[in-house]
């Protein structure tokens, strides 16, 4: 098979892709691009082992597969701009690369604050290089530490810091109550008391205004003016799509890149979206195309279009069923571990405990017009095995309609 | 084939037994169990198995 493949980004989305697409088949050549100097590595750990220093830095690397063993890495370099018509990306250093398939796995980046202060002494938490500054200013002694925002990677922050001794944290969200989007109202309380308990503080329902210093920040300002004394800010707000670069190509990059069932972008069968930048519909559930940003897409969205673009290229009809994954997360934080199967997002409107209570151990599903379509489990290692429990139930549940 | 799980890293989160049924269990403290040298007509399964491992602790040695 004659031909090349660009993928666009070299993080798990990326290395998972160039895998799959040997799997499916594709013996052409394959150039990984991407804008970070490491190979890909697992970023889980970031705001946990890692950053808590129980593990080491190297050992984040994953391991390609031995099929992947030709495959050129052009690490370090950044593709700017892409003409789909054409088949070709520009890179950021003036050179072009044609291609007969184009995967997107650029990814999402933090988004950032944009009220007045300095910048210097302020975090966020996806790259290693993110993880590395941060650990070097939260391992000083008597650091107060201000998290913004109270969802997966806040929560994980705030619990990690605690461990690491630093004199104060405390966790700011403009929500009631910590990651209370993804759970709901009763897990998300069960939360809160688990990382008060832990010494984690809270100021919810109030938002930041600014942060106060000259060089360096020391102090965040919330909405009611009163200052939080801060040596160190981590900012964990969201996220936004990479997606500049394919600008000017008539996609829907509205909130990453819109895809049909089979993770092609606007209509192009050469062109296909993994990991969190894909905004897809999963046949599974109502059809709505959204952004997943679990640690499982990337692998499930990587098999999936790598299977759809090497059948395009082999010139066969995409001869697959919808995409249709089972979501999973979890969420180490403290000493407890959350746990979910299927899509409690959609189920928020009838939260039920199904096992344990929210003081111990606690398994909480969701459901859409009484059917279950989610669980998560808060708790210790058995409550996690009690949410898995409920996978196969989950996975054998007919498709929700719109 | 040759399984090898790095049970430094391992945390039990027990993807591998959803991904390869055949070769991963967790025992009845939910501790990982697993056949070290299962027939090559599960590579498939392993390999998914390995790519699922939130802690990539999986590793297939030929």
């Amino acid at each position: 098979m004659n031909g090349r493949i660009v993928v666009a980004g070299a993080s798990m989305g990326g290395l998972r892709a160039a895998e799959q697409l040997r799997a499916a088949g594709w013996t052409g050549a394959i150039t990984v691009v991407g804008d970070e100097p490491h190979m890909p590595y697992n970023r889980p750990p970031l705001s946990k082992d890692v950053l808590a220093g129980k593990a080491p830095f190297e050992s984040l690397a994953f391991t390609p597969k031995a099929s992947t063993a030709d495959v050129e890495w052009r690490l370090g370099a950044k593709i700017v701009a892409a003409r789909l018509a054409e088949r070709t990306v520009e890179l950021d250093d003036g050179s072009a690369l044609s291609y007969d398939g184009l995967v997107v796995a650029t990814g999402m980046r933090p988004r950032r604050l944009r009220c007045p202060g300095p910048l210097a002494g302020r975090h966020t938490v996806r790259t290693l290089a993110d993880a590395q500054g941060l650990r070097d200013e939260l391992t000083r002694p008597g650091t107060r530490v201000v998290v913004v925002g109270a969802g997966f990677i806040g929560c994980e922050v705030a619990a990690t810091a605690v461990g690491l001794g630093v004199r104060e944290v405390t966790v700011v969200d403009p929500l009631p109550l910590p990651m209370v989007g993804p759970l709901g109202e009763l897990p998300a309380r069960a939360l809160l008391k688990r990382h008060e308990e832990r010494g984690v503080r809270f100021a919810l329902g109030t938002g930041v205004a600014g942060f106060e210093g000259d060089d360096r920040v020391t102090g965040v300002v919330l909405a009611d003016g009163s200052v939080l004394p801060a040596d160190v800010v981590v900012e964990s707000v969201g996220s936004v799509a990479n997606t500049e670069w394919l600008q000017g190509n008539g996609l829907d990059l509205s909130d990453g890149v819109l895809t049909d069932e089979h993770l092609r972008a606007g209509g192009h069968p050469e062109a296909v979206a993994v990991g969190d930048v894909a905004r897809f519909p999963n046949a599974r559930y109502d059809g709505v195309p959204r952004r997943v940003e679990h640690w499982s897409i990337p692998t499930d969205t990587a098999k999936h279009a790598a299977r759809t673009l090497a059948a395009h290229l082999a010139g066969g009809a995409v001869e697959l069923a919808p995409f249709a994954p089972l979501p999973t997360f979890w969420s180490d934080q403290h000493d407890f571990r959350l746990q979910s199967f299927g899509a409690p997002g959609l189920g928020l409107e009838d939260v039920r405990v199904l096992d344990g209570e929210p003081e111990g151990d606690v398994l909480v599903g969701y459901h859409v017009g009484g059917r279950l379509v989610g669980v998560v489990a808060l708790g210790g290692h058995a409550a996690a095995l009690g949410a898995a429990k409920y996978r196969a139930h989950l996975l054998k549940q007919p498709a929700l309609t719109a | 084939m040759k399984v090898v799980v790095d049970m430094n890293k391992c945390q039990d989160h027990g993807q591998c037994v959803f991904a390869a049924p055949d070769v991963f269990s967790l025992d009845d403290a939910g501790h990982l169990a697993y056949v070290s040298d299962p027939d090559d007509a599960l590579r498939d399964e392993v390999e998914e198995a390995a790519d699922v491992c939130p802690l990539q602790a999986i590793r297939i040695e030929d």
